[in-house]
């Protein structure tokens, strides 16, 4: 029904060049038999080899494992629970903080929020370590659950709701037996997502850590500050991987949450 | 919907938890930041005083708040190294929002104008980038923008120049790298108008005579305002703050805000000035933050 134009096309092509060469060149990168990452030593998996032998290396990519994992959870409950207050609840009091809150770490600047969120632990005189980690990573992590959950809970009828609690049952009966399970999609995706971002984290982490918590983009990052280095391209290559499997599962599981939940016209 | 309002203990739980934690997580730190940079930089753990010790009553209060000073705001005035970065941040932030704005469009508009399937699979495409770390992305950037790496070999053989030219270390090499890193941010607010955008419109305006550039200009480009304006705000905001781009692709003669703060704190160890000068970078966002938040509140009523 609709044809493309060239122009569009070109715009297209371009585009998703621009958004994968780089990835691509750093994949074949990690394969290159030589040190110098300017000459092409034949094909290789000696860097990944080297890799399993660096003990910090795998002790902090643990650690960001255990990191995402917690934070993932954190967030996702929090920020289900806040996407619920703001899509069902109303007006309520202090609603206009309440989402100014949620939105406001969105595009906050990280070094702002990370610096800020070191503070407030001095100030308790916490220890620095996982937990504070896993604190700052929730908190940046809830507002895009939010965001995801909200706009699923925005998108189905309520209707459907009402209908429940009109044939008798209790609210939270209802949100179990009808809400979840329309919304559980989304949450899987949130989670899958918020999961991600936390691997990801460098600045909040640098800001919040302390002893014995180092986390795999701190890690990397003090590497690759002083230039590229092999060993890193590979790091890097297995990060892109595992990223890219989850991100895309998770969009599938947001793709079968969309045809099997939305009510067709007859709800 | 009236009987959700019967469930009084569960709403308190489901709005509260959330507050609860932004309130601890997210406003309070904001004002011990706000209170540390009035403090004064100390060599003692933590690094700054007056602590506010509460077990003295109100002395301890009246202490506190006596010394509590300007001087870091003061500080910020007198050395030119602070305003220049932040005029750099904001130069290089509009810039590359306008360089991104100019880049987004066409690929949103192109993708908005294909079928239902591939919208979806070149959405997929535009957001995975951005899940993949930061970090990630920028020291790929490294690989190619070395002086011996594959983008000058491509250019040296295509004879466009004839000396490799150095791109790290320089301010181009920031652009190419927040272009890069935030064009997912421009190009999903866009499409998401764009898609909506009903193209019996178009078709009336080009019935009627009207010519392509200017079908765009008078219908296609303010239908889809909202999403410029989103873009552009979702993108201009955390880049004044940028600090892993600057960091690893730009030179070390004058830094973006967001490594002077970084700089100010792990470096120099000096909490007030960091804390100031977070102050002062939340004070310039905070209108485009304000527009972003109304945009953003809207957006899920509108549906």
């Amino acid at each position: 029904m609709r044809k493309v134009s060239t122009f569009n096309l070109l715009a297209i092509v371009l585009g998703v060049a621009f958004l994968y060469l780089p990835i691509a060149v750093l994949v074949i990168y990690s394969f290159n038999a030589s040190r110098l990452v300017s000459v092409w030593g034949g094909w290789s998996t000696r860097w990944y080899a080297e890799l399993i032998n660096d003990a910090p290396l795998v002790e902090s990519a643990l650690v960001s494992l255990r990191l995402a994992f917690v934070a993932a959870s954190a967030a996702t409950i929090l920020g289900t629970l806040a996407a619920l207050a703001l899509v069902r609840f109303g007006r309520f009091r202090g609603r206009l903080l309440f989402a100014a809150m949620i939105y406001a770490p969105l595009v906050m600047p990280e070094v702002i929020t990370g610096l800020s969120l070191l503070l407030l632990f001095v100030a308790v005189a916490v220890d620095r370590g996982f937990w504070t980690v896993a604190a700052a990573h929730t908190t940046m992590a809830m507002c895009f659950v939010t965001v995801i959950v909200q706009s699923r809970l925005v998108d189905f009828d309520v209707s459907l709701e009402e209908a429940a609690m009109d044939l008798g049952a209790s609210p939270l009966r209802t949100f179990l037996s009808v809400t979840l399970p329309l919304i559980l999609p989304a949450i899987a995706a949130a989670w899958m997502l918020a999961f991600a971002l936390s691997l990801d984290d460098l600045v909040l982490a640098s800001f919040t850590t302390g002893p014995g918590a180092t986390t795999l983009p701190i890690r990397i990052y003090s590497e690759v500050r002083l230039g590229v280095k092999p060993e890193m391209n590979a790091v890097c290559t297995i990060m892109v991987g595992v990223v890219g499997v989850a991100v895309v599962a998770a969009s599938l599981f947001g793709k079968l949450g969309a045809t099997r939940g939305t009510p067709g016209p007859l709800g | 919907m009236r009987r959700w309002r019967e469930l009084f203990s569960w709403r308190g739980l489901v709005v509260r938890l959330p507050y609860a934690w932004l309130l601890a997580f997210f406003l309070v730190p904001f004002l011990i930041v706000l209170k540390i940079s009035l403090a004064q930089t100390a060599i003692a753990q933590p690094p700054y005083t007056p602590v506010l010790d509460l077990a003295a009553g109100w002395r301890g209060l009246a202490a506190f708040f006596s010394g509590l000073s300007l001087d870091n705001y003061l500080l910020l005035g007198s050395d030119p190294l602070y305003f220049l970065s932040y005029v750099k941040s904001v130069e290089i932030a509009a810039f590359a929002t306008l360089m991104l704005l100019l880049i987004g469009y066409p690929i949103a508009y192109a993708i908005a104008r294909t079928s239902r399937r591939w919208q979806a699979v070149l959405v997929l495409l535009t957001v995975l980038p951005f899940w993949t770390s930061l970090l990630i992305r920028i020291y790929a950037w490294m690989n190619i923008l070395q002086r011996d790496g594959p983008l000058n070999d491509v250019l040296v053989a295509l004879a466009i120049v004839r000396e490799p030219p150095v791109w790290l270390a320089t301010d181009t090499a920031i652009y190419i790298g927040i272009v890069y890193s935030y064009l997912p941010f421009m190009v999903l607010p866009l499409h998401a108008t764009l898609e909506k955008l009903d193209e019996t419109l178009l078709e009336a305006a080009a019935d009627l005579g009207c010519p392509r550039w200017k079908i765009f200009w008078l219908v296609t480009l303010p239908l889809s305002s909202s999403g410029v304006v989103a873009g552009v705000l979702l993108c201009f905001i955390p880049i004044v703050g940028e600090f892993v781009i600057p960091d690893l692709l730009g030179g070390s003669r004058l830094p973006m805000i967001g490594q002077t703060i970084w700089m100010e704190f792990f470096g120099n160890k000096d909490w007030p000035a960091a804390s100031a000068v977070a102050v002062v970078l939340v004070c310039l966002l905070v209108t485009p933050i304000v527009l972003y938040q109304n945009q953003a509140m809207r957006a899920p009523e509108r549906e």
